[in-house]
């Protein structure tokens, strides 16, 4: 793959559209509400057929449950706090929890979030390509 | 159907990751173990049913025969991640079940690396480690204990307390990889890998092989078996039915309970009955949710649990008296095994120090995340 001209988005569910803001895409099952993301056929709950639309999803949500990592594999820099988010209207997302302290005096399960969009931590691929991701971060 | 005995099993002194001998030749180890068990040789099995995760796709079970006796059986290789012993166990089990075979061996053994298991994402683009949360399992199964501190207010110290219990237990098995007396302190203040999981909260990478001789009750009868031989009450896997946050965190809760009911009515008995669990207990945080999963007490319940002492050696129904994940090891794909064997052991009342007094029905649980349940009830048969 040659060098993008404009950074990539970490995984194929964040959508960097042209001209607007980014956002994260769900897609939702027409017969039971499941919400997955990622492009599938198949409803994994209710097993429906091309049921499957996508959907945007919002950029607020609530800390369902954290972790704080102190420990990880060579190279990544800790600590981070891994996060659990219920996103309003349905979709939950994994990601790191930024800009709170990595204290668990000070994150609060149930705690309201936004979605946050930013360079992937500077970490580029072997072509020299740029990312973005989301990240979660205390909401007011 | 008649029932399905384990007449000869065993297990190898669980020793540090990277220490042992080659995988085929440790599993060769755990399968000779077994069969001296019960007086048997390799030329009585009819199949040979091989767990390993590490080397999945390198028939391991094929190569264990080439060090004890290539007798030309069938041989089938498993792997389903944590739940791969358990597997191996369970193909056995269900081949005599069905009449197949009357004696069969079932293997399970792993040469582990050291460090962390998991990791976020992979495949192509960056590294997601670290980025989009953590796929570390020491995180993965932080989260899922945090769920039920969510719900139930579990707390750090309760997590801990496993991790004390365990090790504790561990002091009394000579073939636990570790026999050291951890205190609630020590545990709380060693070095934090994920919270509220510390490192002596996380299970001990090991090699390790443990293998199980398995026979029809005929066979067993036959053969003069009946003394020491452990009655296969229920058998039953799962696999994890859809849940509204699986996409990004994996359910360890759902499977189980379901494994747990189909088990304990196949067996006709119920969780009060039970008088000694080996769960999986991969991370501390792991075990206070398999109480309630498996029926032990109601939801909400696990916390009081360990803190009042009922799932400790001498309790109302002690779990991991083997020192469990935490202290014994976990090489995963022998720790399905290796619970049976424990379990067995108390049954015959062959576990010395660590003996549960007038154990006669016991429960073992394995996880493999991804996620695959296997729970085993078993019976002393006489």
């Amino acid at each position: 793959m040659a060098q993008s001209t404009k950074p990539l988005p970490v995984v194929e569910w964040l959508k960097l559209p042209d001209g607007g803001d980014p956002y994260l895409e769900g897609h939702k099952c027409q017969s039971c509400g499941a919400v997955f993301l990622g492009e599938r056929t198949v409803c994994a709950k209710c097993g429906a057929r091309d049921k499957l639309k996508t959907q945007k999803l919002s950029n607020t949500g609530t800390l369902y449950v954290y972790s704080i990592v102190h420990r990880s594999f060579p190279g990544i820099e800790v600590p981070y706090v891994s996060a659990i988010v219920d996103l309003d209207g349905g979709g939950t997302v994994k990601g790191n929890l930024i800009n709170i302290e990595p204290d668990p005096e000070k994150i609060k399960l149930g705690m309201p979030v936004e979605v946050v969009y930013k360079d992937a931590l500077g970490r580029k691929d072997r072509e020299g390509n740029s990312y973005v991701s989301y990240f979660f971060q205390p909401r007011q | 159907m008649s029932d399905v005995f384990v007449v000869g099993i065993d297990m190898t002194k669980f020793q540090k990751a990277g220490t042992g001998p080659a995988v085929d030749v440790l599993g060769a180890q755990a399968a000779l173990m077994a069969l001296d068990d019960c007086g048997l040789k390799i030329q009585d099995m009819e199949a040979l049913y091989c767990g390993n995760l590490g080397q999945a796709a390198a028939m391991v079970g094929q190569r264990v025969l080439q060090q004890i006796g290539q007798t030309g059986i069938p041989v089938v290789n498993c792997a389903n991640a944590c739940a791969t012993g358990a597997t191996a166990f369970r193909e056995a089990w269900m081949a005599v079940k069905a009449g197949v075979y009357d004696l069969v061996i079932a293997v399970g053994v792993e040469k582990m690396g050291g460090g962390l298991l998991g990791g976020a994402g992979g495949g192509t683009g960056i590294p997601k480690e670290g980025l989009l949360g953590s796929g570390t399992m020491p995180a993965v199964f932080a989260e899922a204990g945090m769920e039920h501190a969510r719900k139930h207010g579990t707390t750090f110290e309760q997590f801990a307390k496993v991790s004390v219990k365990n090790h504790h237990h561990s002091t009394m098995n000579p073939k636990s990889m570790y026999q050291i007396e951890t205190p609630l302190e020590t545990v709380m203040n060693a070095e934090m890998i994920a919270y509220p999981n510390t490192k002596l909260m996380c299970s001990v990478n090991v090699d390790g092989s443990a293998a199980a001789v398995i026979a029809s009750e005929k066979k067993a009868k036959e053969l003069g078996l009946m003394g020491r031989a452990v009655r296969v009450k229920a058998s039953v896997m799962t696999s994890d039915p859809w849940q509204e946050r699986d996409l990004v965190m994996p359910d360890v809760n759902t499977c189980t309970r379901n494994a747990a009911k189909k088990a304990y009515e196949m067996a006709g008995v119920s969780p009060q009955d039970i008088n000694l669990v080996e769960l999986h207990d991969c991370f501390a945080t792991a075990e206070i949710l398999h109480y309630e999963n498996l029926g032990l007490c109601g939801d909400g319940e696990a916390g009081k649990m360990i803190d009042t002492g009922e799932v400790a050696l001498g309790g109302r129904v002690p779990v991991n008296v083997s020192g469990g994940l935490l202290s014994k090891g976990h090489p995963l794909g022998a720790t399905g095994i290796a619970n049976i064997y424990e379990v067995s052991t108390h049954l015959r009342g062959e576990a010395g120090k660590r003996q549960v007094p007038n154990a006669r029905l016991g429960l073992t649980h394995v996880i493999g995340l991804g996620s695959a349940c296997g729970i085993h009830i078993l019976e002393k048969a006489s």
